[in-house]
């Protein structure tokens, strides 16, 4: 045994160490490096929810029950898999609202009411009791066993009265540390970084203190988890513990029930929201906590069943209490530094508890249940505090003392008749009650300050008259009366089996009334009547936290107040240095030099509100800024038409991007339109100085000379004659020409004339030949022509047509080579359309030129070597075939001569008819 | 985001199949009286089925986080 001095010492020691870690954390945080702003701090900052309960009661519970222990720990597992979803938006709805606890959240949400932070802060209170009453058992007992100061270490202290009774002492040592920890200075966004370092310490302390034991007992007092399994197996008594059935009467309903309020519990916890969503430094932290608080979890649990069994074998039932065997099984061996060490590791998970509990919950009495009261009555109204600061601290720190005294007063009361795990699946159970409240008004816009606070209410009610009155009265201090025959004797009122409810364990009954309870009052009274505006702004602002910016939250009301009113409004509450300097900061980002300057608008007064929302709660925030600022309530149909506006707004932007889109699509048009006209002037331009190119050629020469004729008058007759001809022809080459520009633009523009009569293409075409004959025998040439029999006539221009053949033969007749020339033509009938081609024997045409003889001015072959011409036969001869409904291409390959073709289109039967018997 | 996206419909599915092989009739399969190796079945079932649950939610939570 171990005397108490040295215990003590030790404990006091270990508390002094954390409260060095709280200090530096706090130290570091003021100088902007925060030790806690990790994933891996946040995560084990989580683990606040392994308390002496799980320390000692889960050895205590796998005793009597096997592997019953492990659904409070799988119940958080589930819900971590679900934080992304669930407590990130908690998170971000706190962040934004500056919300501080579960008190405030409910009442924020449900329209700032002060009535449900205040019921919430007592069903947290009450519930909460329980859960401390535990911790201080935790402790007292496990010193008792340290000390040996008690041999049976189950009723430690039973006969003692209250002033020399250690666990007084021990709750009020918890509530200076607490005090400490927590309410040693104001803090506007209810942050303590210090505290939260200290917390993630004591959960790796506590972690490796079970895990050394655990080892301890596996491996030094037994063999491995092989031999103790071995062993259990052939002790009938312990082998009905490893089965689900055999170990428990509560069945699969309640191992479900069980798991289901360990996952509540892990969400709506005052601790777990204080570390999880107050304190979080960055949402991305969530991330990792979301497996590695679960694998912290499993890995505490590892070794509970193996101690269990352990201490079982070793001590025999009955002898020792299982809540103790941790201590029990080393001071058994003798392992005296290492008992200690486990019951630094209980402390830890004791004291870690406790001081974020109470924490949470001074926070809620301070800011859901005193402030209000405290703002109602008329003497706080007439009084001109200047500041308020100290009185916040004061209430604080009173809160904290008196929970644990609280605390205290149910462990004397009722704590001695339970074991650790039942006083804690009572606070857990309390603690649901939060659940339909606290979702539906994340995710359901209808749920009404009247539904929830009847829902709360009924679900409070049942909870306590279904466990926490029947916990009172099992330890004697109520007439038990009541449990086995129902209330006033009615028999379907017995708390246990309510409503005849039978055949349930009294966890999963109390659980499954009061959540019925609950959720029945909050959805029917809630469906009862419409939200009012206040009711409808706070769903919207909760409900989409998500798609509202974080920066801007929406302000659904009209007011507005002087700056002059608003900052010693806020000094008063968080000191005047402090407000001052916040001010400073919110002039700084709206861009103005200093406070004075400040917009008395919608926005500082939100700004103010939010501010002090986070120092006295929201409720109250809104109370204090209403009695300076002149403002009207907005009613539900400005609120629902402020949201329908935002909706309009959306639609807008959403038919503006569809506009802008078309937009953009008509510029690209607009755009190849442009890149069209430009080229089209390009081409136009190339036209105009191919044509006058072309014209002043033959000018040059004419000019010359006629100069030359009437500068010399004795010009002989030879050269005079050999000079008019060359002019003449240069002539008739420009009158060729003008024709041919004339004959293109006509037919381009649509307003060439067209003399259309019935063709006999044989006939047409044996006369084109007739007409070139000369041109080719001058070149020496052979024209080949090969016509059908028979060929249908068709209907078109005739000179036009004429034209077209002559282009193209006088083409053929100008490249053939001299004097080896052969040029063919034929005319072909196919189905529909008449077929010409022209064939010659000439050099051809090069591939990249195949394109480009059509273009106007655009001759074939190169430079000098090309015969004169105009440039516009093949563009107008085109033109023409197409005007006819036809084609004209050419077929060549160099040095193997060309081939121009062109079909022309052969009347339907109907038209031909039509066309003779007009003729 | 991880919230809207794949990551959270995993972890939604990671939990629905956390729900179901914790509770009846799931959890009746993993009773058996005959030891595993030695150790409980159901003890060795359910811290198993428990680590690879933790295994497959922060693969998800991880991955999500590039």
């Amino acid at each position: 045994m171990l005397t108490g001095t040295v215990v003590v010492a030790a404990s006091f020691a270990y508390l002094m160490l954390l409260f060095a870690v709280a200090w530096y954390g706090d130290r570091r945080a003021e100088q902007g490096r925060s030790i806690i702003a990790n994933p891996w701090t946040y995560a084990m900052s989580l683990a606040v929810y392994c308390t002496a309960w799980t320390y000692f009661g889960s050895v205590g519970r796998a005793a009597s029950g096997g592997v019953w222990f492990l659904p409070i720990y799988l119940g958080p597992t589930l819900a971590m898999s679900l934080s992304w979803i669930v407590m990130l938006k908690m998170i971000r709805i706190s962040r934004t609202y500056r919300i501080t606890s579960i008190a405030d959240f409910i009442a924020s949400r449900y329209g700032k009411s002060h009535l449900l932070g205040g019921l919430v802060t007592i069903i947290a209170v009450v519930g909460m009791v329980p859960y401390i009453a535990l911790q201080l058992k935790a402790i007292s007992s496990g010193y008792s066993v340290l000390t040996g100061s008690d041999d049976s270490g189950v009723f430690p202290f039973a006969t003692a009265s209250w002033f020399n009774d250690g666990t007084l002492y021990v709750a009020l040592t918890l509530a200076v540390f607490t005090v400490l920890f927590g309410a040693r200075h104001l803090d506007a966004a209810e942050r303590h970084e210090g505290m939260v370092a200290a917390i993630a310490f004591e959960s790796v302390v506590k972690l490796l203190a079970f895990l050394v034991v655990g080892g301890f007992v596996t491996w030094s007092v037994y063999e491995g988890f092989g031999d103790i399994f071995a062993r259990a197996f052939a002790n009938p008594d312990l082998a009905a513990l490893l089965s689900l059935q055999t170990a428990s009467t509560a069945g699969y309903g309640g191992w479900f029930a069980m798991t289901l309020l360990a996952l509540l519990s892990v969400i709506f916890l005052p601790r777990q929201f204080q570390v999880t969503v107050v304190e979080n430094v960055n949402e991305q932290h969530l991330r990792r906590a979301t497996w590695l608080f679960p694998a912290y979890l499993l890995l505490i649990n590892i070794f509970v069943l193996p101690i269990a069994l352990g201490g079982l074998l070793y001590f025999g039932r009955g002898t020792v209490d299982p809540d103790t065997f941790v201590l029990s099984l080393p001071l058994a061996h003798g392992e005296k530094a290492l008992a200690l060490l486990a019951f630094i590791g209980g402390l830890s998970a004791a004291t870690g508890m406790v001081i974020v509990e109470t924490i949470a919950v001074s926070t809620m009495v301070c800011n859901d249940l005193v402030m209000p009261l405290l703002l109602s009555t008329k003497r706080f109204k007439r009084n001109v505090h200047p500041d308020l600061t100290g009185l916040l601290l004061g209430i604080r720190r009173g809160a904290i003392v008196v929970v644990l005294l609280l605390g205290y007063l149910y462990f004397r009361l009722a704590g001695e008749a339970y074991a650790l795990v039942s006083i804690g699946l009572i606070s857990f159970a309390a603690v649901a009650q939060f659940a339909p409240a606290m979702l539906g008004g994340m995710y359901w816009r209808g749920g009404t300050r009247d539904g929830a606070f009847a829902g709360l209410l009924a679900g409070f009610v049942v909870w306590a008259y279904t466990l926490m009155l029947p916990s009172v009265a099992k330890s004697g201090w109520l007439d038990r009366d009541f449990l086995d025959q129902g209330l006033f004797g009615l028999d379907y009122l017995r708390p246990e089996q309510l409503f005849g409810l039978a055949g349930l364990d009294s966890i999963s009954h109390a659980l499954f009334w009061s959540l019925t309870a609950n959720i029945a009052c909050y959805v029917l009274v809630s469906l009862a009547r419409v939200p009012t505006g206040q009711e409808a702004t706070q769903a919207t602002l909760f409900v989409d936290v998500f798609s509202r910016g974080q920066d801007a939250p929406a302000t659904f009301w009209r007011g507005r107040a002087q700056v002059q009113d608003l900052q010693p409004l806020v000094a008063r509450f968080l000191g005047a240095e402090r407000a001052r300097r916040m001010f400073e900061a919110y002039a700084r980002e709206r861009g103005v030099r200093s406070i004075e300057e400040l917009k008395p608008d919608a926005g500082l007064v939100q700004f103010a509100e939010t501010q002090l929302a986070g120092a006295i709660g929201s409720a109250s925030a809104r109370v204090m800024v209403s009695s300076v600022v002149q403002e009207e309530p907005l009613g539900l149909d400005e609120v629902m038409d402020i949201l329908d506006e935002a909706s309009q707004v959306r639609a807008y932007s959403h038919e503006l991007e569809e506009k802008s889109q078309a937009l953009e699509a008509a510029t690209a048009e607009l755009r190849a339109a442009n890149e069209r006209l430009t080229e089209l002037d390009r081409l136009k331009d190339d036209f105009m100085s191919s044509v006058t190119h072309e014209l002043r050629t033959p000018l040059t020469s004419i000019r010359a000379f006629s100069e030359m004729l009437l500068d010399d008058p004795k010009i002989d007759l030879k050269d005079r004659t050999r000079f008019l001809t060359i002019i003449v022809s240069e002539t008739e080459r420009l009158t060729r020409l003008v024709n041919q520009v004339l004959d293109m633009a006509k037919i381009e523009s649509g307003h060439a004339e067209w003399h259309n009569t019935d063709i006999d293409m044989r006939e047409l075409v044996g006369h084109a030949a007739e007409t070139t004959d000369q041109l080719f025998r001058d070149r020496g040439a052979v024209l080949e022509i090969d016509l059908p029999d028979a060929a249908p006539h068709l209907r078109a221009d005739r000179d036009r047509l004429l034209q077209v053949l002559l282009n193209l033969l006088s083409n053929a007749a100008k490249f053939v080579p001299d004097g080896a020339g052969v040029a063919r033509v034929r005319l072909s009938a196919e189905t529909g359309q008449l077929r010409v081609d022209v064939t010659d024997n000439g050099p051809g045409i090069a591939p990249e030129q195949l394109g480009v003889i059509f273009e106007k001015f655009r001759q074939g072959g190169d430079e000098r070597s090309r015969p004169q011409g105009t440039g516009l036969g093949l563009p107008i001869s085109r033109q023409i075939v197409e005007h006819f409904g036809g084609r004209l291409w050419v077929q060549s390959r160099p040095g193997e001569g060309a081939t121009f073709s062109f079909v022309l289109p052969l009347p339907l039967e109907s038209e031909r008819g039509a066309g003779h018997a007009m003729t | 985001m991880m919230r809207r996206g794949l990551a959270g419909q995993r972890l939604v599915a990671a939990f629905l199949g956390g729900a179901l092989l914790f509770n009846y009739p799931v959890l009746s399969l993993l009773d058996r009286s005959e030891p595993f190796f030695g150790m409980p079945m159901l003890w060795v079932c359910l811290f198993a089925v428990w680590a690879a649950l933790i295994a497959v939610v922060a693969w998800i939570a991880e991955r999500g986080a590039r």
